[in-house]
């Protein structure tokens, strides 16, 4: 914890401390996220993973301690959040400064392979159709930093997986630093570059993925990390297995 | 049809047959002793299941079916004329007060007091409710003002409005205005307390100017409700425009009932009621063209 220039860092947060009414959800956290770097963020249901990733996203200020964000920032919530009242596009570019709107929607659409939708309401998506173009919507910014809180939560299995690679290859284009907030293990293992567990208000336990990209569930290296979380999660190697048979 | 589902299984089953060795079957599973095949039941597409007439004949029944009836009370006598004319003699006065153009003066008359009460009272209660909703300054000065005054009962006022404004055109206009302010107040207000707040934060992260907002999460996201007020200002309006125009009106159709009234001329009152849920339909209508256009986003339920 030398760092003192922010010279490569997308997110510095010391000390950080967020109450609810006496309750600590967060309790003097640090965390640091460098630019590029893909993190994913995990912990138990209501440890306090959304309350962090607002805060990073500027949604809630009553908080103590130093956060420094980048002011290019986008989020993507696990629901989608589109405007019903507006087209598919200009949801895209909502809020967007400079010109030609329609353009640059549709390449943002097309990246996320949601062209031929960019004229239809919002309402008449599938749900992975939405959570693409609420990506794409994300994305048209160009962050600097990039908020995902559970984005692929709300999808059936196969979907899932297919917006997985997407975000990951759309990563690998872009090289914004991500945090993404999940409660799969699994999910965080394929797609971040570190894995940190959230428990007691505070970054308990840090893991350094080293594994290659593309990568496989089937690597031994996976499992083993796999089993590290899952761990540290409190979930023990029985009932792990158990699921996984 | 049963032939075509014959051939089609014919077709499909056998060349199957020939081409691939079958593999052993899995045992049946044990069914009950009674469970047979299940009785299939064809489902039918729309266009089949709803025979008959199209829909905005089917809506025309009820009316028709009602007049015939009183049609038929009428020439039979049950309904004497001095309690209610018949369909005819109302449709011949109809026709001659058109010709004399009496009933055009009249519709034009009071279609001019209720838009402008309408005007007035609807900019008012959409300017107030815009305020209070969305500054707490607004709503702490204006809603509980609103909600205190919204429990008297607007005909209550006449006398003073009488008092107040003469009896002249300002009376009824400032009556009908009163009547449309609140429900459109209620409405939008409450529209814009409702938008959903999951959306005012996706905005946000979205770097939205408070002004953007307004005009893109916030007034659209508020529609809904306003074109619900929107309904039930014109409704009002209609009920405030019959009661004010029974105070010393010159003209209007209130005024043309009046003077009906005077020598039981049944036909003309009719001839009046009419005008006046004709007019309410056509307002009717043309509030459903307005919400088709304006909330073609919504894909709403249109009824089984
Ligand atoms: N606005 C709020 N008021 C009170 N409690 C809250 C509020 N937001 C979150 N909490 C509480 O903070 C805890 C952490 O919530 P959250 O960050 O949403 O958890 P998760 O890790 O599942 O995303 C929960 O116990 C929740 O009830
Ligand atoms: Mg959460």
């Amino acid at each position: 914890m030398t760092v003192s220039d922010t010279g490569d860092l997308a997110v510095r947060v010391r000390g950080l401390t967020r109450r609810f009414g006496d309750r600590a959800v967060i309790d003097d956290l640090d965390i640091d996220i460098r630019t590029g770097e893909f993190v994913a963020l995990v912990g138990a249901s209501g440890c306090g993973k959304s309350t962090l990733l607002r805060i990073l996203a500027d949604l809630d200020h009553g908080i103590d301690g130093e956060v420094r964000v980048p002011r290019r920032r986008a989020v993507a919530f696990q629901a989608p959040r589109l405007m019903p009242w507006k087209p598919v596009w200009r949801n895209v570019t909502l809020g967007l400064p400079g010109g030609d709107p329609r353009r640059r929607a549709e390449a943002a659409l097309a990246e996320v392979g949601l062209s031929h939708r960019a004229d239809v309401w919002p309402k008449v998506l599938s749900g992975g159709e939405a959570q693409r173009a609420s990506l794409a919507r994300a994305l048209v910014r160009d962050p600097d930093l990039l908020l995902l809180d559970e984005p692929f939560g709300a999808l059936d299995a196969l979907t899932r997986i297919k917006a997985q690679h997407l975000v990951a290859e759309l990563w690998q284009r872009r090289r914004c630093a991500v945090l993404l907030v999940t409660h799969d293990v699994e999910e965080a293992l394929l797609l971040a570059d570190r894995v940190l567990v959230m428990r007691d208000g505070v970054i308990a336990h840090a893991v350094p993925v080293t594994l290659e990209r593309p990568r496989r569930l089937d690597d031994p290296l996976f499992a083993e990390l796999r089993s590290e979380l899952l761990g540290w999660l409190g979930v023990g190697e029985d009932i792990a297995g158990r699921r996984a048979a | 049809m049963t032939s075509e589902v014959a051939t089609i299984a014919r077709k499909a089953s056998s060349p199957v047959l020939g081409r691939f060795t079958p593999k052993p079957r899995p045992e049946p599973r044990p069914r009950l002793p009674s469970a047979g095949a299940p009785e299939l039941v064809l489902v039918q597409p729309e266009a089949e299941r709803r025979g008959g007439l199209p829909r905005p004949l089917r809506r025309a029944i009820g009316p028709v079916l009602l007049v015939a009836l009183w049609h038929l009370l009428s020439v039979t006598g049950v309904l004497s004329p001095a309690v209610l004319a018949g369909p005819a003699t109302v449709l011949t006065s109809a026709a001659s007060l058109w010709a004399t153009g009496e009933l055009q003066d009249a519709i034009l008359a009071s279609l001019g007091r209720a838009a402008s009460g309408l005007l007035i009272g609807g900019t008012i209660g959409v300017t107030l409710a815009v305020i209070s909703g969305l500054f707490r300054l607004g709503e702490d000065l204006i809603d509980s003002t609103v909600q205190m005054l919204r429990t008297v009962p607007n005909i209550a006022l006449i006398p003073l409005f009488i008092i107040w404004f003469g009896i002249g055109e300002a009376p009824k206009i400032a009556l009908i205005a009163l009547a449309t302010a609140f429900p459109l107040y209620l409405n939008v207000y409450a529209g814009i307390r409702n938008v959903d707040q999951s959306l005012v934060e996706a905005a946000r992260t979205l770097g939205l100017s408070r002004a953007a907002m307004i005009r893109h999460v916030i007034l659209p996201g508020a529609l809904p409700n306003a074109l619900v007020g929107l309904r039930y200002s014109l409704g009002v309006a209609w009920l405030a425009l019959v009661f004010g125009e029974q105070v010393n009106a010159t003209a209007g159709v209130g005024y043309l009932m009046n003077n009906a009234r005077e020598f039981f001329q049944t036909d003309v009152i009719v001839v009046c009621l009419a005008v006046y849920a004709l007019l309410g339909l056509i307002v009717d209508f043309i509030v459903r063209l307005l919400e088709r256009l304006l909330l073609s986003w919504r894909p709403a339920f249109s009824g089984a």
